[in-house]
């Protein structure tokens, strides 16, 4: 296991390389240069050039590209010019929100949607199944930033249930008991979307299963339904739902952005907005390279979970 | 295409979604055309006028303008760009995904490389990275849907190009000498374009909701102009003191979204012809019972007393009549054998008894099982499921497929144990492996933590014969347990069979189409075609003289070791479909001696002792007959 852990993420190494290439053509080719950005447009020639030189725009792309590579690789993301800090102290102070926000998002959406899409593949075509589907579809349809409004208007503004944004008390004791209050209405309104997709996927993957013949010896053996449904069937049914566990864990992680903006929650999403408003070129790099590479890594999870499951699986 | 689209009409949710959607595009198509007050011109004095206030149906935003007017040039606009978006991806991605599966090799393998790389970034994130470099606008956030929307449609088209380009015609226009770019234009991409268009129908609600999502964030339409985006960002600020400003525009989005995705569905299930014949049904914990009248008496004979059984499969408006009245009993410790080809009913048959047969859409329509006087057709569910594997237990045709792949044999063993009886861990691992050893499985010990996969067929099916022997059973249903297996193994699995009967007192019902296995098991066989009986008996009787012409046919197909030189002789024909199943014999098209009589009227199954035979002219009485 140790071993498959290892090739795994030697293996994605080419993987990380290609995510900054990406990220780095993304932001050489674009048009207009840096220097003017961040100096504005009434700027010297002679300060752009200097801005260049300092910031190496001078030297060949793929200098450049390796320079910054180097500096990443010793944790030096560059210095943010809108924040004037380090690129990477910001973006880890941020992608803590970002993980609690995503990470209980990702919790409920796997629950819920697993759990619904069982149930609604136990009971197909029935009233459960029938409402399930409806809900599923009405959830893949609405936009998040929408729902987190009318969220913000029913349960904080009307009912009073929950504060209406940010992730802590501006007054107050920050313990566990106001993150959950904080936390509740953003990670459920995050986890929608997703949840459903799941839902979707699971209730497929379960009558797929079903119709297997070892669900047959398992009730010619005399399991009872319920053992059917959630060992068997359940257990062989993840095999197809674990990676798509993976894909929406990074919906969830970059639809955040919406919920980060809707309730005012700080996480990387909304600083990579405002970064991008304001041309903040190296704090948009570091931070998109940040979440992608964090992605990759749980990616691998994802694949150890896979094959901590099915034995078929060569480790 | 006619096909196409009445299955379409007929999910009432798809037209439903259709309906709604042709409305939109329809009215965004003529907004121009409608007296609407221009959309971007302020009135700081008519600002947040409510819905059906006078002069603006649907009120005001923060800079007094018409929202209905705004509603709708920006459906107009999201549409426009959603649309866009979807049809640049799906382009883009065709491309890239033909030529990739088309030409494979080093091409293909740089250029998926390419498109996983791309695949690693969440979604939206490269979305942001690319708006980012282009800078906000609607344009821009329109590339950048479209963008990363590519590689999902370039690796679908790929798995399917790929498949395609080894087909037999396109090897016919390569030797034709057609150029690559013909093949692909007039071979190829017919082929594709149905995948596209679902790719295409599942996805662009999806990108819809992206670039509206870009614009809500101020990355994607730039005022004054204003897609529905941008109009919910914008009134994100007076939310509390204004809702309709936010919800007049969310709501659209909703709409539009929903409509598209379930006329996606639509388009998905009416093309993938998986989902037309209802395949995907799952079967229920026990078979459907619809006893057109009431259950038959019991014959008072056997242990296990089958009477007038009758099953059918119901799929859409047909009626398959898989078994059509079957009567068979089995004594304690005797052996029979029900044989008969490959949809004869023989296997339905075995499994209608505990309620396994697959429902949908199987449904027991008439008849009894009786085990020890107690009838199990239509036996409670409960009653059902506590009665499987401790009274009657199965053993299946292909244990790699019958037995589950994620858990260990030992566990599975120890699980039907559990099923009946609570038993303790160090007990259940005792148990499992005397069961093991009873079918003589060496190494028993280090074997129960084996998965099925690292066995061998003939070691897995000795594993089905474990569980199904491990609550000590009276009856065991055997379906075809050595089809799967090579002869060597199959003796080995028989011969533990017949010697776990003798030892046990267990009754068989053995399933097969192989009179040689028969031969050596069975006291006692009854032959099945199309879903009845055509003759039983004693096995060396019906050896030595096959009654009905087609055991006697059936017989003639098996090779025999030493049996000098004969013509093996298949049966032509095909058995009768069971959903028109013809008056009279059911064997008559294909059988050699069929008389007028015999394709009239109902031929009884004619019984004297244990010997039966359902025919108006048996093999015996011709033969004599001709003397």
């Amino acid at each position: 296991m140790t071993g498959y852990i290892l090739k795994r993420l030697l293996s994605a190494i080419p993987v990380l390389l290609g995510i900054t290439i990406i990220v780095f053509l993304i932001m050489a080719l674009i048009p207009g240069d840096p220097a003017t950005a961040i100096l504005g447009s009434y700027a010297t020639p002679e300060n752009v050039e200097r801005l260049n030189r300092d910031l190496g725009l001078d030297k060949p792309l793929v200098q450049q590209y390796f320079i910054w590579l180097g500096n990443m690789l010793q944790g030096d993301f560059g210095t943010s010019f809108a924040l004037n800090r380090p690129v990477l102290d910001e973006v880890l102070e941020r992608f803590n929100g970002t993980l609690v926000l995503a990470g209980t998002a990702f919790v409920l959406c796997s629950i819920f949607g697993v759990v619904a899409g069982v149930i609604s593949a136990a009971n197909q075509y029935g009233f459960a199944d029938k409402a399930i589907t409806f809900a599923v579809l009405l959830g893949i349809s609405i936009p998040s930033f929408f729902l987190g409004m009318m969220m913000i208007l029913f349960f904080a503004v009307n009912m009073r249930w929950f504060p209406v944004s940010g992730m802590w008390p501006i007054y107050g004791a920050r313990d566990f008991a106001a993150l959950v209050s904080h936390l509740t209405m953003p990670a459920l309104a995050l986890a929608v979307v997703a949840t459903g997709v799941i839902a979707r996927l699971a209730r497929s993957a379960m009558l797929e299963v079903l119709r297997q013949d070892f669900i047959r010896t398992a009730r010619a053996k005399g399991v009872h339904e319920r053992g059917v449904i959630w060992r068997h069937a359940l257990k062989a049914a993840m095999v197809s739902i674990i990676p798509v566990l993976g894909i929406q864990a990074g919906f969830v992680l970059s639809g955040a952005v919406y919920i980060e903006i809707v309730f005012q929650w700080p996480g990387v999403g909304r600083m990579l907005v405002d970064a991008i408003l304001k041309r903040d070129i190296l704090l948009v790099q570091g931070g998109v390279v940040w979440v992608a590479a964090c992605y990759v890594l749980f990616n691998i999870a994802v694949d150890v979970a896979q094959s901590l499951l099915d034995p078929r699986i060569k480790t | 295409m006619m096909a196409f689209l009445s299955l379409l009409a007929r999910n009432r949710l798809a037209l439903g979604g259709g309906i709604v959607l042709l409305f939109v595009v329809l009215l965004a198509l003529v907004t121009p055309l409608l007296p609407l007050a221009d959309p971007d011109v302020t009135n700081t004095a008519q600002r947040f006028q409510r819905p059906f206030s006078e002069g603006a149906l649907l009120g005001t935003d923060h800079l007094g303008r018409d929202l209905l007017s705004r509603l709708l040039w920006g459906t107009r606009l999201s549409l426009a760009v959603g649309f866009a978006a979807a049809i640049v991806a799906a382009s883009i991605g065709a491309a890239i995904g033909i030529i990739a599966g088309y030409y494979g090799g080093r091409t293909d393998n740089l250029i998926m490389r390419g498109v996983d790389m791309l695949m690693a970034f969440p979604y939206i994130l490269l979305a942001l990275a690319i708006v980012a470099a282009l800078g906000p606008g609607l344009l821009n956030a329109l590339i950048a849907v479209a963008a990363v929307n590519v590689p999902f449609f370039a690796r679908n088209i790929r798995g399917i190009t790929v498949g395609i380009a080894h087909k037999e015609f396109v090897d016919a226009a390569r030797l034709a000498g057609l150029s690559n770019a013909r093949i692909i234009l007039s071979e190829i991409l017919p082929n594709v374009i149905p995948v596209i268009v679902i790719a295409m129908s599942t996805t662009i609600g999806w990108m819809i909701l992206e670039t509206a999502g870009l614009s809500f964030l101020g990355l994607g339409s730039q005022p004054p102009q204003a897609d529905l985006g941008s109009m919910l960002g914008e009134a994100r600020s007076a939310l509390i003191t204004n809702p309709h400003t936010s919800i007049v525009p969310g709501v659209m989005i909703l709409v539009i979204v929903m409509s598209i995705n379930l006329l996606g569905d639509g388009i998905r299930d009416a093309l993938d012809p998986r989902l037309k014949s209802g395949a995907l049904s799952r079967p229920m914990a026990a078979t459907r019972v619809a006893r057109k009248a009431a259950a038959p008496k019991p014959s008072g004979k056997g242990l296990l007393d089958i009477r007038e059984l009758e099953t059918q499969f119901h799929v859409k408006e047909r009626v398959y009549r898989a078994v059509g009245g079957v009567d068979l009993h089995v004594e304690k410790g005797e052996c029979l054998g029900i044989i008969g080809e490959s949809g004869s009913g023989k296997s339905v048959t075995a499994l209608s008894i505990m309620g396994l047969v697959a429902s949908p859409p199987g449904v027991i329509t008439g008849g009894a099982a009786y085990y020890d006087g107690e009838d199990l057709i239509g036996a409670p569910y409960r009653r059902l499921r506590d009665m499987r594997g401790r009274n009657v237990s199965y053993i299946f045709q292909d244990p790699l497929a019958t037995l589950h792949p994620l858990y260990r044999v030992g566990d599975q063993l120890i699980e039907a144990i559990r099923a009946h009886r609570p038993i303790g861990k160090s007990e259940g691992r005792a148990k499992a492996i005397e069961l093991l050893k009873a079918v003589r499985i060496p190494n028993a010990e280090k074997r129960i933590t084996d998965y099925p996969h690292e066995m061998s067929g003939g070691m897995r099916q000795r594993v089905g014969i474990a569980m199904a022997l491990a609550n000590d059973p009276d009856i065991i249903i055997a379906d075809e347990p050595t089809t799967a297996l090579d002869v060597t193994v199959q003796a080995q699995v028989l011969t533990i069979l017949d010697d776990l009967r003798r030892s046990r007192g267990l009754a068989i019902i053995f399933i097969t189409h192989d009179f040689g296995v028969v031969a050596q098991l069975c006291d006692r066989v009854a032959v099945m075609y199309a879903g009845r009986i055509v003759e039983e008996g004693m096995t060396d009787d019906i050896l030595d003289a096959p009654r009905h012409p087609y055991t006697a046919r059936l017989m003639a197909c098996v090779p025999e070791l030493g049996g000098g030189k004969r013509r093996l002789e298949a049966i032509a024909g095909l058995p009768p479909v069971v959903d028109k199943l013809p008056a009279g014999c059911a064997f008559a098209d294909r059988c050699r001696k069929v008389q007028d009589d015999c394709r009239i009227g109902d031929i009884p199954l004619d019984r004297d002792g244990a010997r039966a035979v359902r025919c108006l002219y048996p093999e015996g009485d011709v033969q004599e007959a001709a003397q």
